[in-house]
């Protein structure tokens, strides 16, 4: 919890960091529990981007003849190019993540009969 | 060609309080940026496929009837599967964004408030005030989702709270705002360049300033005046005029006080008062209090502009009213919802304002087009968070 009248007090950051928002979370969902793993999930995509962007910045550093230290993976900041070219990669790696909302996007578009219909109509024509 | 992605967090200008972030901290918010993005601009127009396709036509069979509020679309609209998802998923999106700027700052909070206090202590320009109390609709729920909001204090004297929304701004706009998040104060340094070219308000007033990412710009405008940051939340206005210290910004001084008792000024003292994305976080009875007490301290000749999202007015299509609503359910932005429901001229004519003197222009966020996105309303808008306003001011009549 938060210290009380010192300025300096230390400051649980991991706890503290993950401190709800006053005011109720709206339900998305009928089952709560749908909601937590969503919550879960969404967080578990966001690393995996994190982890892949480390690894694109370890290989720019090794390409770039660097012995590898910590603090030049810390530092590293792309220029436009390589900023353009990850930004593409996280692009096209959240496309793929989020397909099925993206081709449901598609379906209403453009809806299809349920697959019986043509079953039938094949079975006639 | 230029591919259509945010710029790289790693893009934001280090000012001398930006919190450092490691490299996964800032590959977050790349996520966090793109993700926004995508939400936005991909899924986003499939709310409306879903209402026009099924939503709508389910409600007209149960109803007989045309929806005849926003709230009718939003009820029926939060049963849809898709429009749940992609609430859903928003949400998740300003939650992560919240922890993620939180771990960046609380980690290195010491070193952050010894930094502050080292452009604070012992300066004029920074006055705060205990007996300041915060407002009920400050309290209500934490705005944007943000954890202890604005005024909240991980221990006294803290600046986490206004930290954290510096960083995060770039998550939440995907870089819209600019390198310094001040694409909005710098467009309204340009609109009055080009409005009165010749034009020196002496003393500035910015309402609801936060941690000053709109006030400061128009300073370094204008740097023959004298600029005055309000606001009720202590920790923003510490982390913001350490900010402006940092960033070598003199003539804006930071103070907490409330906009609805601006009795320490005398009528008529500022030549500009401003106000940004700021009106929708007050309530029905203080918005007009502070409009009466802004157009009160309001020199004649001066200007008077409140930037906001666009109104809700009777020839904007319901649908569209109840996706910009959004945010005052997702979002913890209660008073969003009815305050843009209110006629804006209206409420300035109240306060003072002729009709006559009036005028509402568009705003885009002035930024580094070489690095940051240029923001458009359109289909694929982030609705309330687009660098792009509607600015409704009026210049005061002459005495």
């Amino acid at each position: 919890m938060s210290a009380k009248g010192d300025p300096d007090a230390p400051v649980d950051w991991i706890a503290r960091a993950g401190a709800r928002a006053k005011g109720r979370r709206p339900d998305y969902f009928d089952d709560p529990a749908l909601d937590r793993l969503l919550s879960m999930l969404m967080a578990l995509v966001g690393e995996v981007s994190v982890l892949r962007e480390r690894f694109d910045t370890v290989e720019r550093l090794l390409e770039a003849g660097a012995v590898l230290d910590r603090s030049a993976i810390e530092d590293y900041a792309p220029d436009r190019a390589a900023g353009d070219e990850r930004g593409l990669a996280t692009k096209a790696y959240i496309a793929r993540i989020m397909r099925a909302l993206q081709q449901e996007l598609e379906a209403m578009e453009a809806p299809d009969p349920p697959v019986m219909h043509w079953v039938e109509e094949l079975a006639k024509r | 060609m230029r591919s259509d992605v945010p710029p790289p967090y790693t893009a934001l200008t280090l000012h001398g309080m930006m919190p450092r972030t490691s490299h996964d901290e800032a590959a977050r918010f790349n996520f966090l940026a793109n993700l926004n993005k995508y939400l936005a601009g991909t899924l986003g127009p499939g709310n409306k496929i879903a209402y026009d396709t099924r939503v709508l036509p389910a409600f007209r069979a149960e109803h007989g009837r045309d929806p005849r509020h926003r709230y009718d679309i939003r009820e029926a609209m939060n049963r849809d599967p898709f429009h749940r998802m992609w609430s859903a998923l928003k949400r998740n999106s300003m939650e992560m964004r919240q922890h993620n700027g939180r771990q960046i700052v609380l980690r290195q909070l010491d070193e952050l408030d010894a930094q502050a206090r080292q452009y604070n202590e012992g300066r004029a320009s920074l006055e705060l005030d205990r007996s300041i109390a915060i407002p009920p609709y400050q309290a209500a729920v934490d705005t944007h989702c943000m954890p202890g909001s604005y005024y909240g204090e991980e221990r006294p004297g803290d600046v986490a709270a206004g930290a954290n929304y510096d960083v995060g701004l770039f998550a939440t706009t995907g870089g819209g705002l600019g390198g310094l998040s001040d694409g909005g104060g710098q467009a309204l340094v340009e609109w009055a360049r080009a409005e009165r070219p010749n034009w020196s308000p002496r003393r500035i007033l910015d309402i609801g300033c936060t941690v000053g990412h709109n006030a400061v710009p128009i300073a370094a405008g204008f740097p023959e005046a004298e600029v005055v940051a309000i606001d009720t939340a202590a920790p923003a206005l510490r982390y913001g005029h350490a900010r402006a210290q940092a960033l070598g910004v003199r003539n804006i001084n930071f103070v907490q006080m409330n906009g609805e008792d601006l009795s320490r000024f005398p009528d008529g003292h500022f030549d500009w008062v401003q106000t940004t994305m700021f009106l929708h976080e007050l309530s029905a009875q203080a918005m007009p209090r502070l409009l009466a007490e802004a157009h009160r301290v309001l020199a004649p000749g001066g200007l008077i502009l409140h930037l906001e999202q666009p109104q809700y007015s009777a020839d904007m299509p319901l649908y569209e009213q109840f996706i910009r609503d959004w945010d005052a359910f997702n979002n913890n932005e209660p008073f969003w919802s009815s305050m843009h429901a209110v006629d804006l001229k209206d409420a300035m004519e109240e306060a003072g304002f002729s009709r006559a003197d009036q005028f509402v222009i568009g705003v885009r966020a002035v930024v580094d087009e070489a690095i940051f996105p240029r923001s458009d309303a359109g289909e694929g808008e982030d609705h309330g968070r687009a660098a792009v306003w509607h600015a409704y001011g009026a210049w005061k009549k002459a005495a």
